[in-house]
């Protein structure tokens, strides 16, 4: 088993109450898999991602429950061990491709970053032949252009493909995508889950892709969490849910998919 | 589209092009010895063999004003060196990492803040002696919680955005983060909160050599020389003039390419 969150619980205490925004949540992937977590806004299903990615601040919150990484207990190792793992074997991406770049720096730069944390060996040409290699993997065309440009010279769905290129520039085992298509319109979105579908094929990577649009989870995903308000509800595989939700939720949230039909016009 | 000339850059860069020349010439080259007193030449007016008169020890104004200004400079540059870099350090470290090393650092940035510059460095020099040096060091201390205001600001605005994030993601370490993902993009602010610091250096400088605690005789400053000056103003009125008009085209010139950069970025 590659990625096992077992009873994973996250309350906040940095107010007067403690808020608990993650309850008792297990899952397990294996290479190759492709799980959905869906569910509302407020679900927990970020906070959940969050601390997969061990994005979490060890102050403020407590976690209870345990996230093992190919054995490695992500809550409780030492930070180093977990830096180790981050960009290496945990790859992510977020939703808003506007803001997820660096302003300041060269995309190539950003690219690159993984690999000067993580592969200090490298040189510098073999690490701009590998920055090149994803970029062109990721279905941009004219890379040697966008590897000079800076951010604000690409456009959005561009933005997004440079986002999963740096994710994917070490070949990391997990990626973990947060709603990476909700600032997208929908043909890039489709370009998007095309894009993820051809990395999980070609590098056997493991994704979870966070989201609430049902019927792009139904194109991409093997398996799907439906969570509400902390608690999953739901964990099966994606035409069993889709076919037979077995809670009154998920069946509220696949009504909820906007359906394209034939209009009847008259005199047909 | 056609771009708007940014005036405030260019006059900016002209000015302060001015008084770096200026000084630069005056590192190898004055009219005449800027400490050389001669008593037929006191209060001299303005001549061809002295363009700006000569001052009541009969130094050629010209020569003090040349090496004067590289003085000011010299100080000025010193004391935001010193106040930018700790300045940077402490807001960075507080404003990345908060809680409670940043309520304590803070608290004290703001006791330093609410001293009144002038008097704090009045305070040091007293208890150091004063001399180039020690002005420089006593003002950058007391510009330090001006910087370290700035930048703590940019890096809570700086430290909670996506591309931040994915740094850390991306396991770089948290110096890493700080210097190296937030730092740059914190730089628009910084330098235009350089040059307004190295305005108010100048004139500090000049204002405590003015008090006569700055800069000691026989070295050359601005200010040094106003003071200098004001017994004859009315029967001299070049030995405050000249001064004074450098003073004004150094802080103008710093103003104004301030002002440009921040448009620019």
């Amino acid at each position: 088993m590659m990625l096992e969150v077992n009873h994973l619980s996250i309350e906040f205490h940095d107010h007067q109450l403690p808020e608990t925004v993650v309850n008792d949540f297990s899952l397990k992937m294996n290479e190759g898999d492709i799980v959905g977590l869906v569910g509302e806004s407020g679900s927990g299903k970020s906070m959940t991602a969050l601390a997969i990615a061990g994005l979490l601040s060890r102050r403020d919150m407590e976690k209870k429950g345990e996230i093992l990484m190919d054995g490695v207990n992500l809550l409780t190792c030492p930070r180093e061990a977990l830096r180790k793992l981050q960009g290496d074997k945990i790859g992510v991406i977020f939703q808003e491709p506007m803001t997820s770049l660096n302003p300041v720096y060269r995309i190539g730069w950003q690219v690159e970053e993984s690999l000067r944390i993580h592969r200090p060996q490298m040189s510098k040409e073999e690490r701009k032949q590998r920055a090149l290699e994803v970029l062109a993997a990721v279905e941009l065309s004219d890379v040697e252009r966008v590897y000079r440009a800076y951010p604000h010279q690409l456009s959005g769905g561009m933005r997004q493909r440079v986002m999963i290129a740096a994710a994917m520039v070490c070949r990391p085992k997990l990626l973990i995508a947060d709603e990476p298509t909700t600032a997208l319109d929908v043909t890039i979105q489709a370009q998007i889950v095309k894009l993820l579908q051809k990395i999980n094929r070609e590098e056997k990577t493991a994704i979870l892709f966070i989201s609430h649009d049902l019927s792009l989870v139904r194109k991409l995903c093997h398996r799907v969490v439906v969570m509400q308000k902390g608690d999953i509800v739901e964990d099966a595989d994606i035409e069993a849910v889709f076919n037979h939700p077995r809670e009154e939720y998920t069946k509220k949230l696949i009504a909820a998919i906007p359906k394209c039909e034939k209009k009847k016009t008259a005199g047909t | 589209m056609k771009k708007k000339k940014n005036y405030n850059l260019i006059l900016g860069c002209i000015l302060t092009g001015l008084v770096v020349v200026f000084v630069l010439v005056g590192l190898v080259y004055t009219p005449y010895d800027p400490e050389a007193m001669d008593s037929s030449l006191r209060l001299a007016g303005v001549s061809l063999a002295h363009p700006m008169g000569c001052d009541n020890f009969g130094r050629d104004i010209l020569s003090r004003v040349i090496k004067g200004s590289g003085t000011t400079l010299f100080v000025a540059l010193g004391t935001v060196a010193i106040g930018t870099v700790a300045g940077t350090l402490i807001g960075a470290l507080t404003g990345y990492f908060g809680g409670i090393a940043d309520e304590i650092l803070m608290r004290i940035i703001d006791a330093l803040f609410a001293f009144p510059s002038i008097l704090l460095a009045l305070v040091f020099v007293s208890l150091f002696g004063s001399g180039k040096y020690n002005v420089m060091l006593a003002l950058g201390i007391a510009f330090i919680p001006s910087f370290a205001r700035i930048v703590r600001s940019e890096f809570i605005r700086c430290k909670n955005m996506d591309y931040v994030k994915l740094a850390r993601l991306a396991g770089a370490g948290h110096l890493r983060v700080m210097f190296v993902h937030i730092l740059p993009n914190t730089l628009s602010v910084l330098v235009s909160a350089v040059m307004i610091g190295f305005n108010n250096a100048v004139l500090a400088e000049a204002g405590m050599s003015y008090l006569g605690i700055g800069v000691q005789p026989p070295d050359a400053s601005l200010g040094r020389m106003l003071s200098e000056a004001q017994t004859y103003l009315f029967s001299a009125p070049g030995c405050a003039l000249f001064p004074g008009i450098v003073i004004i085209i150094m802080v103008l010139g710093f103003s104004l390419l301030g002002e440009g950069l921040k448009k620019t970025a």
